[in-house]
């Protein structure tokens, strides 16, 4: 039995700043997450499991942005021990939702939030693990789809490409058979957004909103602005791409 | 070597099986407990600095993003904080698909800490993975009651992370009757679960530890609570959601550089969650829970931290009870959502998180833009109180050897299940990793 684990790959789980759902979306596997620890060990996961060893690890998630100065020496030792690496979520891998911090001041944002703001550590900028290290892979999404997640780990267990397709939205939305939000006259990012969320909004009547972020590495509100002509949305456009991917947004445009 | 002669330091750098960053220091000399630090180093997000100047509408997908274990909570308090400014108030089909969808959320949040959390503490077990090799079926009991609270937050919030057909108002699309049923099988097998799991969770070893907690929790005049209620306490407190400042303060305690909720009047922590919801309203649960809550072992009041896990499987059984209720009962609404004319206004709401009250608070201008928020996550109000239960609890087990009684301490934190991810972006904070 232990000989048995000690062969089995090596997964690892580490969290930087974040919401937590994207790590939490390996446990809502439900269905998969036994068969799973059946062909490889969880060797560090550690809002799941107190049992915490030691490196190399065959691979790596990471979810979260960096964001203080010790978390950009942690993901350093996170890459030296990990054979492939993952980033996984739109914190990890563009910045995340605190990323707006790096269009302003972030003492700004310190003082709203905090009374003594002498006591925060914090960088200026919320930043993506591709920006400080290596990254193996992208995985998109705010939060990641948990079909993709599987996908991925099993294809760098395996040593193949993952098949996360690139197209837009739009296709997902097409092949439900949805009837266009944009024809209803609701603003819609689905033809310059990443696919992967299964077209949810639109299947439920919204506009797509991005979460996924831009299909490519587009400025988001230039493409956007292509797509959303007939009518704004409510927000203005500039807050309509700069929430969750906001390191893919033009701020210059942008009224605040 | 007698340990009761030396200085003991117990270093937990980072907790397990909590949603979050956080860490544990105990410092025992000769004997005496004499430090008890519960420490938080997850890194600050600033949620209420970059709404300001945010549309309201955007608020919910916004404060969803704090926390990807409990997004329903955030945007059920923040469509009801922006609704109570304007003056609206949602009825009908559409206040019931809120509560339904919310029962989604208690079910999946309160199944992974019990199978996937907490349980292992009781069994012995680093992990639910270690659990399943000798608990094969339970685990997969839990994994599956999970997914049931899981499908009801997809079905009606579109995705049960960060969920999409959340408004102000409402919803983008009301799901149809036919919709919902397609649930019905599989909550009463969820039902059934969830009482299994009452029976199987009361079996368990508690250590004897019970407290006089102040509990605070919502109360509503016929229902167990969810999004609508006063603020009450098991000391006469009640008050509505607009008084939460004038009752309730954030203190600086030195030795934590976190911020400790307390209440005003004589500054002491209080308890808010699932024994706090359980202990003010067993007289709304229905009575066939409450005899199942009595079966297990449970009075009309649980003051053992221990056994919130009990708590947490009778409040499954509620939820999986309600949403069927729910879905019985349910007509789909002729319009989806309230249209909503934004004016200058401040308003409020608090609503019951799988983990105890959450308040936001917001200041709108005639554009509808947020000029001010305020967000007060449940973890947060718990930290103060987590602390005291350690420090009444470690001092009985001092001759355990140090691991033991790590584990022990860890276990008597995952009592609270505390998410870490909520509380940071309001707490104050070093980020110290020594």
């Amino acid at each position: 039995m232990e000989a048995v684990e000690r062969n089995k790959p090596k997964l690892a789980v580490w969290k930087f700043a974040s919401c937590d759902g994207c790590q939490l979306s390996l446990l809502d596997c439900e269905d998969e997450l036994l068969a799973l620890t059946e062909n490889i060990q969880i060797a560090n996961f550690v809002e799941a499991s107190r049992e915490v060893l030691p490196g190399p690890y065959n691979l790596s998630l990471v979810e979260g942005s960096i964001t203080t100065a010790q978390d950009l020496t942690r993901i350093q030792q996170i890459r030296a021990q990990s054979n492939y690496l993952v980033a996984i979520g739109a914190c990890a891998t563009a910045g995340g939702i605190q990323a707006l911090r790096n269009f302003k001041d972030v003492k700004e944002f310190i003082n709203i939030v905090y009374a003594h703001p002498s006591y925060i550590d914090t960088l200026a900028t919320s930043t993506a693990i591709a920006e400080h290290v290596n990254v193996d892979f992208e995985l998109r999404g705010c939060p990641i789809n948990k079909q993709q997640l599987l996908e991925v780990i099993k294809a760098f267990l395996h040593r193949r490409k993952p098949n996360i397709p690139s197209y837009s939205v739009c296709i997902e939305c097409k092949r439900r058979g949805n009837p266009c939000v944009m024809v209803m006259g609701k603003p819609c990012l689905g033809p310059v957004t990443h696919a992967g969320c299964g077209a949810i909004c639109p299947s439920y009547q919204r506009g797509c909103y991005g979460c996924f972020g831009p299909m490519g590495n587009t400025e988001y509100e230039r493409a956007g602005r292509l797509v959303i002509t007939k009518r704004d949305a409510p927000e203005g456009l500039g807050a309509l791409t700069s929430r969750f991917q906001c390191k893919f947004a033009c701020f210059q445009r942008r009224k605040r | 070597m007698n340990p009761e002669n030396k200085t003991r330091t117990i270093k937990v750098d980072y907790l397990a099986r909590v949603e979050g960053e956080g860490a544990l220091y105990l410092k025992i000399q000769e004997g005496k407990l004499e430090e008890v630090q519960l420490k938080i180093f997850e890194p600050p997000r600033f949620f209420e600095g970059f709404l300001r100047g945010r549309h309201f509408s955007e608020a919910p997908d916004i404060t969803a993003r704090i926390c990807g274990i409990c997004p329903i909570a955030y945007q059920m308090s923040a469509v009801h904080a922006i609704e109570n400014a304007f003056n609206i108030t949602i009825g009908g089909a559409l206040r019931d698909l809120r509560r339904l969808v919310y029962c989604g959320e208690w079910i999946s949040s309160h199944a992974l800490h019990i199978f996937m959390l907490h349980a292992p503490d009781f069994l012995g077990y680093e992990s639910a993975i270690h659990m399943a090799k000798d608990f094969p079926e339970k685990v997969e009991q839990g994994l599956q009651l999970k997914k049931v609270g899981g499908m009801l937050m997809s079905l009606v919030g579109g995705r049960e992370i960060h969920p999409i057909n959340i408004r102000v108002g409402g919803f983008y699309r009301a799901p149809s009757k036919q919709e919902l049923q397609t649930l019905v099988p599989a909550l009463k097998q969820a039902r059934e679960d969830a009482l299994e799991t009452v029976r199987w969770v009361s079996s368990f070893n508690f250590p004897d530890f019970e407290q006089h907690y102040t509990f605070i929790s919502l109360r509503h005049e016929n229902e167990y609570p969810m999004n609508e209620g006063r603020i009450v306490s098991n000391h006469g407190l009640s008050i509505s959601a607009s008084e939460f400042d004038d009752y309730f303060e954030e203190i600086h305690v030195a030795h934590t550089n976190a911020l400790h909720c307390v209440l005003k009047v004589d500054h002491h922590p209080y308890h808010v969650g699932p024994m706090a919801r359980y202990a003010l309203n067993f007289d709304r649960l229905p009575e066939p829970i409450q005899w199942e809550a009595k079966q297990a072992g449970l009075e009309r009041i649980c003051r053992n931290p221990f056994k919130s896990i009990i708590v947490r499987a009778i409040e499954v059984r509620y939820a999986c009870e309600e949403a069927l209720r729910i879905i019985d009962t349910y007509t789909a609404p002729a319009v989806s959502f309230v249209e909503i004319e934004p004016k200058p206004a401040i308003g409020y709401a608090v609503t019951e998180a799988p983990r105890g009250i959450l308040y936001h608070r917001y200041q709108i201008d005639g554009e509808g833009d947020i000029v001010d928020c305020d967000i007060i996550p449940p973890t947060s109000q718990n930290q103060k109180m987590i602390e005291k239960d350690l420090k009444q609890f470690v001092p009985r087990y001092l001759k355990l050897s140090d691991e033991r009684l790590q584990w022990y301490a860890e276990q008597a934190i995952r009592n609270y299940d505390p998410c870490i991810s909520c509380a940071t972006h309001f707490l104050k904070l070093n980020v110290d990793r020594s």
